[in-house]
């Protein structure tokens, strides 16, 4: 139950660094560190008490593995989430080379 | 873009080729071991972006890279669809289907079509993420001109 | 096992709070770096290899974007003081948090403890499943053979992103 007390913990650090914080450069490392929160609350849900890695070895096979579906679902989504950095890192060095700052306020005040 | 010093260089030189190798024996033995087509392909990226950044080279040569690397990847995303599609034509006329013999658990060649399925998405991966990194350079590039 | 995960997470917690009030914008992305990395150690803990090879490599990819695109433009953040639009967002955030409060403690009375199988399907997947699709590592057989159709549209998304990302990051175009 801690653990997953923790994890939300993790998601709601995130949240208030994309609301609360001003520079372009915060907000996308927010962004990142909600992403992470998830895919431990995955994780957590797909273990199973005195289980092995999903592993099937032809010559022992064990009793008990861990749940292989989180993990299967996990595993697109954090390919996924590097190429949506990727795209906002993108976005920031075009606002920036336009504009000349990081900071959301004075874009929106220099924009036009 | 210039290059680094040379103790980088000479130690690019010796680690690349290993780090390329590692990467393809996690993509052909993705249905043994843990790994897979999504790990492999990005430690292949991984190696080319290495050699990239320790040896630099002229704004026209990335150019060319840049254009070779987008025809492989759209080569690879059009081979995972035609793997799923070929279900109709041969083997069972279902869409998506793991038609080919199963063999032993355990042993290379096995699995039906997981290998092919993991090579073309390896391949895939690994020329994205070059391609991305690739983009970002050849702007720092032209603006600084 | 639940009291190791707590206590890497409350690490984790205390690197994300400081990559958040870095004054230095280096330090913040260095410290968003080594949240990804300790989510290994946990990925390592809960007997899941597979994720935790892919979040290494692609942690550092991350990192190398992200410190390149630091490292091109400023290195600092201005400080100003609150004005009416950092109260607006500070309520909006306490109010946010405190409905997703009721939210969370009403599911976390549903699931189990830490352990036991919250999830029903789980004996479905785990057998006959080396013997339907014939490859030993389950987490693949998983991917590409049960849930293909996931695949198939992550393959999608990714040329969708690096479509972006050339037309975003094109100053000339062709004549």
């Amino acid at each position: 139950m801690i653990a997953y007390i923790m994890c939300f913990i993790l998601f709601f650090v995130g949240l208030y660094g994309v609301i609360t914080r001003r520079n372009l450069i915060k907000i996308a490392v927010s962004l990142s560190i909600m992403e992470i929160s998830t895919f431990l609350f995955f994780a957590l849900i797909g273990y199973i008490d005195g289980g092995v890695a999903p592993i099937v070895d032809p010559a022992h096979p064990a009793k008990v593995y861990v749940d292989p579906l989180p993990q299967a679902l996990v595993l697109t989504a954090i390919v996924i989430g590097l190429a949506t950095t990727a795209m906002m890192m993108a976005v920031i060095i075009r606002l920036y080379r336009k504009y000349g700052t990081f900071d959301i306020r004075e874009i929106r005040n220099l924009r036009g | 873009m210039k290059g680094m010093t040379l103790i980088v260089k000479k130690t690019t030189q010796l680690l690349a080729g290993m780090i390329f190798m590692y990467g393809i024996y996690v993509i052909v033995h993705g249905h043994l071991t843990p790994g897979g087509g999504f790990a492999g392909g990005v430690v292949i990226a991984g190696s080319l972006i290495l050699v990239t950044l320790a040896f630099g080279g002229d704004f026209l040569k990335l150019l060319k890279e840049e254009t070779g690397t987008t025809i492989i990847e759209s080569l690879a995303t059009i081979m995972v669809i035609l793997i799923a599609v070929s279900g109709f034509l041969f083997g069972t006329k279902i869409f998506f289907n793991n038609y080919l013999p199963k063999g032993i658990v355990g042993h290379l060649v096995s699995a039906g079509v997981l290998p092919l399925y993991n090579i073309f998405v390896g391949t895939e991966v690994a020329a994205s993420i070059f391609i991305i990194f690739l983009s970002l350079i050849i702007f720092r590039e032209e603006s600084k001109q | 096992m639940e009291l190791s995960v707590s206590i890497i997470t409350g690490f984790m917690i205390i690197g994300a709070l400081y990559a958040i009030h870095a004054k230095d914008l280096l330090s913040s992305v260095i410290a968003c770096g080594l949240v990804g990395y300790s989510l290994v150690i946990c990925f390592l803990l809960l007997k899941a290899p597979d994720l935790a090879i892919v979040q290494i490599v692609v942690d550092t990819v991350t990192l190398i974007i992200m410190v390149a695109v630091v490292l091109d433009s400023s290195r600092e953040e201005s400080f100003l003081k609150l004005d009416t639009q950092g109260y607006i967002a500070a309520i909006t955030v306490v109010l946010l948090i405190a409905i997703l409060l009721y939210f969370f403690t009403a599911s976390i009375q549903s699931l189990d403890v830490l352990g036991k199988s919250s999830l029903r399907m789980a004996k479905y997947y785990i057998e006959g499943a080396a013997s339907k699709t014939g490859s030993a590592n389950l987490v693949t057989g998983v991917v590409f053979d049960f849930r293909g159709y996931d695949t198939m549209g992550e393959a999608v998304v990714l040329v969708t992103a690096v479509l972006g990302v050339l037309t975003i990051l094109r100053i000339k175009g062709k004549k």
